[in-house]
């Protein structure tokens, strides 16, 4: 039977995998995805905690809902920025951008 | 018409302020003004007078000019018997002397300016005879003083007239301090400067308070020394020994300054003034203030007689006669001849004017001072040796011309009071008629020696741009040019000597005797010090011992000094190489004048260079030592600056700067750095928390 903490579990790994993809990547397009992936661990915990905790209720669904959105919107807005970086700099390295750095 | 008086004075005043105001446009008619305004006065003079003569009282005129505290002092004039006589007489010969200066000076860039000052001079010699007060009799003394200067000066481009103008002024100076300490010392015991009160309260007897001090161990009464102090003035101003070194260089000036100054005005002042403040010399003990005017006196009128004897410059050989001739004066009022020593003033003035006169002309003729180079003068200029003649024949003293009356007084006074003066006075009239006669035989006998074309003045060129004249010389017409020299003046100086000629010869008689009443003269009897009468003092009557003494005396100068230059044979040269010792000496005018130099000017010098040393060394060290230490503190001063307050600002800069280069590596600028670090927080929080629990 899966219970509560095997999503738990599951929801932290994913969370760690999207924390070290973050922190070691120096690809933009890497360092979003690991947001994203954090973003769903995050989900993951909505919805799990819904499920076993209040399941007459839907706030962790609507609450995941609204998360996906946002993480649609800052895909759009991050992918749109790194874009705009690649085609002023020709990289989309992090380290390399940084023309506003001492 | 006393009460008109003062309008004397003020008619040359008036001349000098239209003048000095409008002198240039006015240029070759500027002798005008002056001569009219004289000539005004003059006239004014006569009409008072002539009111005197005909037996008017003293009028006295005073306003207060200035109160303090009790103390009133008034302003004003006198008008008497003495002062309308010196008016009139200083008009008279100013007047002439004016005139005569329209010829003199007619050419000269200056001309108007040179009637300015004559005019200025005039008014203050006017207004120092009309003076009732000390104060206002010192108003008149210095503008004499100042235009005496000015005028001594008048050729400026002269170094030699710079210098004598100084030395005219600085020596008057000095006697002119020692009056004003008289003068004060007057006013401190009798609280006026009034002649009248003064003489009041002298005649009745005021004690002078304190009765004596005590000078250089020696206690002398304080009326000797007022009066003294007072004599100071006139010691200065008619320059008596041992002052008169300023008048033989007061040559410099032009002639009729020379005439104006040594006959009728500045000399004459001095010996007015003692005859003005006679009481003062009157009431002392004994007289003594007058044995001591005496004395200085006949000093003077010896010693000049003997520099005059080796001068050979005409105008030098006038002015120490001039010298020699005052101390007559002084030594006639001396020996109680108030009349005597005023008479022979007078006749002085005119006889001095007429010779001093008669040299400028004789100068404007020949071009040169030095009587070695003129000579043979009286073939040439006859009007000029004419009245230059009776001019001698007066200041020698022969009869009948005014200087044998006069002086012929004076020598009966002291034969009278003092034998003494006499004799040394006796022996100054054998000396003047010896000089005299020596000028006269140089100048005007033998054959001419001067050059025929003399050079002109380097400077005059100049002067006459500068005043923006155009010069008279120029041309066809000027006298300077086409005159064979030497030549007779034109008349305008010619007249004026004639009538001075006939002044001279006419004047004496007014002191002859028999003139007046009782037997003595008729000057006597209208000019005569009220103290005597008190007193029982009566003029000695005429003596024909004296009288012929005095005469033999001058003709034995006159028959000496021709035998010596005049005649074909001339001793001169023999009498010199006798005793060359006594010529080189009076040569140098007995080194009165050496003397002064080293002691006064050397001296003045000296002690002008020990006062700049001390002001280089003491005055400027002191102000050099606080400027050093101000730039010492100011270095110290730097030091801190620089290493303390400079270091502790550096150091703030230093610690921000090294503070700042460790805390950069803080801000990488990298967000995954931030994160990891945020994220390293959360862990921390996270186990602390577990930890808790």
């Amino acid at each position: 039977m899966i219970g509560l903490e095997h999503y738990l579990v599951s929801s932290a790994l994913l969370f760690a995998a999207g924390l070290f993809a973050v922190l070691t990547r120096r690809n933009a397009v890497a360092i979003l995805m690991g947001i994203e992936l954090m973003l769903n661990a995050a989900n993951i915990n909505f919805v799990a905690f819904t499920k076993f905790v209040s399941p007459e209720l839907v706030r962790g669904h609507i609450a995941a809902l609204i998360v996906i959105a946002l993480a649609a919107c800052e895909a759009a807005v991050g992918l749109a920025l790194v874009i705009s970086a690649y085609r002023h700099l020709e990289t989309v390295q992090v380290d390399e951008i940084n023309l506003m750095k001492w | 018409m006393g009460a008109w008086a003062w309008l004397i004075p003020l008619f040359p005043l008036a001349a000098y302020g239209i003048l000095i105001a409008c002198g240039r446009k006015l240029g070759d008619r500027s002798p005008l003004v002056a001569v009219g305004a004289m000539v005004l006065a003059t006239l004014m003079a006569l009409a008072v007078f002539l009111e005197q003569l005909g037996g008017a009282e003293p009028y006295v005129w005073r306003a207060v000019w200035a109160v303090g505290g009790d103390r009133v002092i008034t302003a004003g004039y006198t008008v008497d018997r003495l002062s309308a006589t010196m008016a009139l007489m200083v008009t008279v010969v100013g007047t002439l002397i004016f005139l005569y200066s329209i010829g003199y000076m007619q050419g000269d860039p200056y001309y108007s300016r040179f009637f300015a000052f004559l005019s200025l001079f005039c008014a203050g010699m006017l207004t120092t005879v009309l003076a009732n007060s000390f104060l206002v009799l010192l108003l008149g003394w210095e503008i004499i003083g100042l235009c005496s200067y000015l005028l001594i000066g008048f050729y400026f481009r002269r170094r030699s007239a710079n210098m004598a103008q100084m030395k005219a002024f600085l020596t008057t100076r000095v006697g002119d301090t020692l009056m004003l300490v008289g003068i004060l010392l007057l006013f401190a015991q009798f609280g006026t400067v009034d002649y009248q009160e003064i003489f009041e309260a002298l005649v009745h007897g005021k004690a002078w308070s304190p009765a004596a001090v005590t000078l250089f161990g020696l206690p002398v009464p304080l009326a000797v020394l007022g009066a003294l102090l007072v004599f100071g003035g006139p010691v200065g101003k008619s320059g008596q020994v041992p002052l008169h070194v300023w008048l033989p260089d007061a040559m410099e000036g032009p002639t009729p300054v020379s005439a104006l100054i040594h006959a009728a005005t500045m000399v004459a002042a001095g010996v007015y003034l003692v005859a003005r403040t006679y009481p003062l010399f009157f009431y002392t003990p004994d007289h003594v203030a007058l044995e001591a005017v005496a004395w200085v006196g006949a000093v003077t009128a010896l010693l000049a007689a003997f520099m005059a004897v080796a001068q050979d410059d005409i105008k030098r050989i006038l002015a120490y006669s001039t010298i020699s001739q005052l101390g007559f004066m002084m030594a006639g009022l001396g020996v109680l001849g108030y009349t005597a020593g005023f008479f022979h003033l007078l006749t002085h003035a005119f006889f001095k004017a007429l010779l001093f006169l008669g040299a400028g002309s004789v100068i404007h003729a020949v071009h040169t001072n030095n009587i070695k180079e003129m000579g043979g003068l009286w073939r040439k200029m006859p009007i000029t040796f004419g009245t230059f003649l009776i001019g001698y024949l007066a200041l020698a003293g022969i009869f009948p011309f005014a200087g044998f009356w006069s002086k012929d007084e004076i020598l009966l006074e002291a034969y009278h009071r003092n034998a003494a003066v006499y004799w040394v006075l006796t022996a100054a009239s054998f000396l003047t008629a010896f000089y005299m006669t020596r000028l006269v035989a140089h100048a005007f006998f033998g054959s001419f020696r001067g050059p025929a074309h003399p050079e002109p003045d380097p400077w005059l060129e100049e002067d006459y741009a500068r005043a923006g004249v155009r010069n008279p010389h120029h041309g066809s017409h000027g006298h300077g040019s086409h005159a064979p020299v030497p030549h007779e003046s034109p008349p305008v100086m010619t007249v004026p000597l004639v009538v001075l000629a006939v002044f001279s010869t006419g004047v004496g008689f007014l002191g002859a005797p028999g003139t007046g009443p009782e037997g003595g003269s008729w000057f006597h009897h209208f000019i005569e010090f009220e103290g005597f009468r008190e007193v029982g003092i009566h003029a000695p009557g005429f003596s024909w011992p004296v009288a012929l003494r005095g005469l033999g005396v001058a003709l034995a100068g006159i028959l000496v000094a021709w035998r010596m230059y005049g005649g074909r044979k001339r001793y001169s040269e023999q009498v010199r190489s006798w005793m060359p010792w006594l010529v080189t000496f009076l040569r140098n005018r007995m080194y009165f004048d050496a003397f002064y130099g080293w002691l006064f000017v050397r001296g003045g010098l000296a002690l002008a260079r020990l006062l700049r040393a001390f002001d280089t060394y003491v005055v400027d060290g002191l102000v050099n030592a606080v400027g050093y230490f101000t730039v010492l503190i100011a270095r110290i001063d730097r030091i801190i600056d620089t290493y303390v307050v400079d270091g502790l600002v550096n150091l703030v800069g230093i610690l921000t700067r090294w503070l700042g280069w460790i805390l950069r590596y803080v801000q990488t600028g990298r967000a995954y750095n931030y994160i990891l670090i945020a994220t390293l927080g959360v862990v921390l929080i996270v186990v602390w928390t577990l930890w808790r629990l």
